[in-house]
């Protein structure tokens, strides 16, 4: 049992709401127990500056910032190292489900804003983005799914929260293409032997599933009327 | 409320077994996929998804509505409420012989004039040229435009145009749906009209909504 009375394939509660940004051709927000995410997606739209235009793709943006009070002690401001890497790596994780040869020299930003932060940040956020990409009528594949695992006291575990992120052994951020059945993201941090990798990324691909079920319901909800 | 199926991207839609693809879908061996959220339609012949939401991308032979956004040397830049801004050559726009070096064309449509006009060319880079030469385009004096999603002007326009004429008769306006998702009004009951458009946009993938319609303008 873990220190919030959770199993080890256990994920926190989980909230998704639509449209919380009214300025943006469409939004989400994601939580995952404390982890708050919100998400805006914006195009495809003219994409400036004009040398950034691609004349046969469209071009994806994505920023992933953490507000300066999401966290326990004040975060400074404005991208940082971290955070400009998490933009990047969001945005290869996205990349593979749009068809963005349907808008040569447009662009699409997605913008992540993480309100609270409780450790799986950008798993969160992916799953936040996917539902306001999806949700703005953008063309894909398929959404993209999104969750940690980890190991902690030699154990495995889904879904890691703040502290459990601080003292695993090792963590790792996975999201998919779950109908499809393709990774689109695995970064990992510590030491896990081959099976307790391949177990990961097993119990990876059943949680994504279960995320993917509640993306599904909510986007349908949207349009299943009152 | 009753509403229509709703697809999700990468939701399977049927084999495709020779059928025509039209939008909003994508194909994976025999197997055809929603590439968006939206209403999908499979009959025999064809296999779409009409989107829910969305930015308009000009299809040659669209009428659209848009605003001169620039007057330049040999035509006007014109928004057409989409990523990609068209262009209106000079020849497409006046019939008569004008000496081009003497003119200043901001004489026939200045920035913030609005016209209907056709979709004439298309590239593959999505450069856009807009004409004109056609029945209906026009340019639009005085009433408001509205924006509503592109993808809905068909329902909202309805079979045989049967939703259109219906709001225009009953509140006695000139309506003008641009396949861009820009509709521009003029007339006496304007609100009217526009709460009518907008409630038709909201709930364009319900069953039954022409009825609806029909009781609101009572």
């Amino acid at each position: 049992m873990r220190k919030d009375d959770r199993q080890p394939d256990q994920l926190r509660e989980i909230k998704m709401k639509l449209d919380v940004v009214t300025a943006a051709n469409g939004s989400a927000e994601v939580r995952f127990g404390n982890t708050v995410a919100l998400a805006a997606a914006y195009g495809p739209r003219t994409l400036f500056p004009r040398h950034l235009q691609e004349s046969e793709a469209c071009r994806l943006r994505c920023r992933y910032n953490m507000a300066p009070f999401s966290v326990d002690e004040r975060k400074s401001p404005g991208p940082d190292r971290r955070s400009v890497e998490i933009s990047k790596v969001i945005r290869l994780s996205l990349e593979p489900t749009i068809f963005l040869e349907d808008f040569p020299r447009a662009g699409i930003d997605g913008f992540i804003e993480i309100i609270q932060a409780d450790g799986s940040t950008r798993v969160t956020g992916i799953n936040a983005l996917s539902l306001a990409l999806a949700s703005a009528g953008i063309p894909m594949k398929d959404l993209v799914t999104a969750c940690s695992v980890g190991k902690i006291d030699d154990t495995l575990v889904v879904d890691l929260n703040g502290e459990e992120d601080n003292n695993s052994q090792a963590d790792m951020a996975f999201a998919m293409l779950t109908s499809k059945n393709l990774v689109t993201l695995l970064q990992m941090d510590g030491i896990l032997t081959k099976d307790e990798l391949m177990e990961l990324l097993n119990t990876a691909k059943s949680s994504c599933e279960k995320i993917y079920e509640m993306q599904k319901s909510v986007l349908k909800e949207k349009y299943s009327g009152e | 409320m009753k509403t229509k199926e709703i697809v999700l991207p990468g939701d399977f839609i049927d084999e495709r077994e020779g059928r025509k693809l039209d939008t909003g879908v994508y194909l994976e061996g025999n197997k055809v996929f929603s590439k968006v959220l939206g209403i999908s339609r499979v009959d025999e012949n064809e296999i779409s998804v009409i989107a829910l939401s969305g930015a308009y991308i000009p299809k040659v032979g669209d009428k659209v509505i848009g605003v001169i956004s620039e007057v330049e040397i040999s035509g006007w830049s014109v928004d057409i409420n989409s990523p990609y801004t068209a262009f209106l050559p000079f020849s497409e726009a006046v019939e008569e012989f004008v000496d081009m070096s003497r003119t200043d064309l901001s004489r026939y449509f200045d920035i913030g004039n609005i016209i209907y006009c056709r979709v004439s060319k298309v590239t593959k880079n999505k450069v856009v040229q807009v004409s004109m030469d056609d029945m209906s385009a026009k340019k639009l004096y005085g009433g408001i435009t509205l924006k509503v999603t592109p993808t809905k002007v068909p329902r909202m326009i309805g079979r045989g145009g049967s939703m259109i004429s219906l709001i225009k008769t009953k509140t006695n306006c000139e309506i003008i749906p641009g396949q861009n998702g820009v509709v521009w009004i003029r007339g006496e009951d304007k609100t009217k009209a526009i709460e009518t458009i907008l409630t038709v946009e909201k709930e364009s993938h319900t069953v039954g909504l022409t009825e609806k319609i029909e009781g609101m303008l009572a």
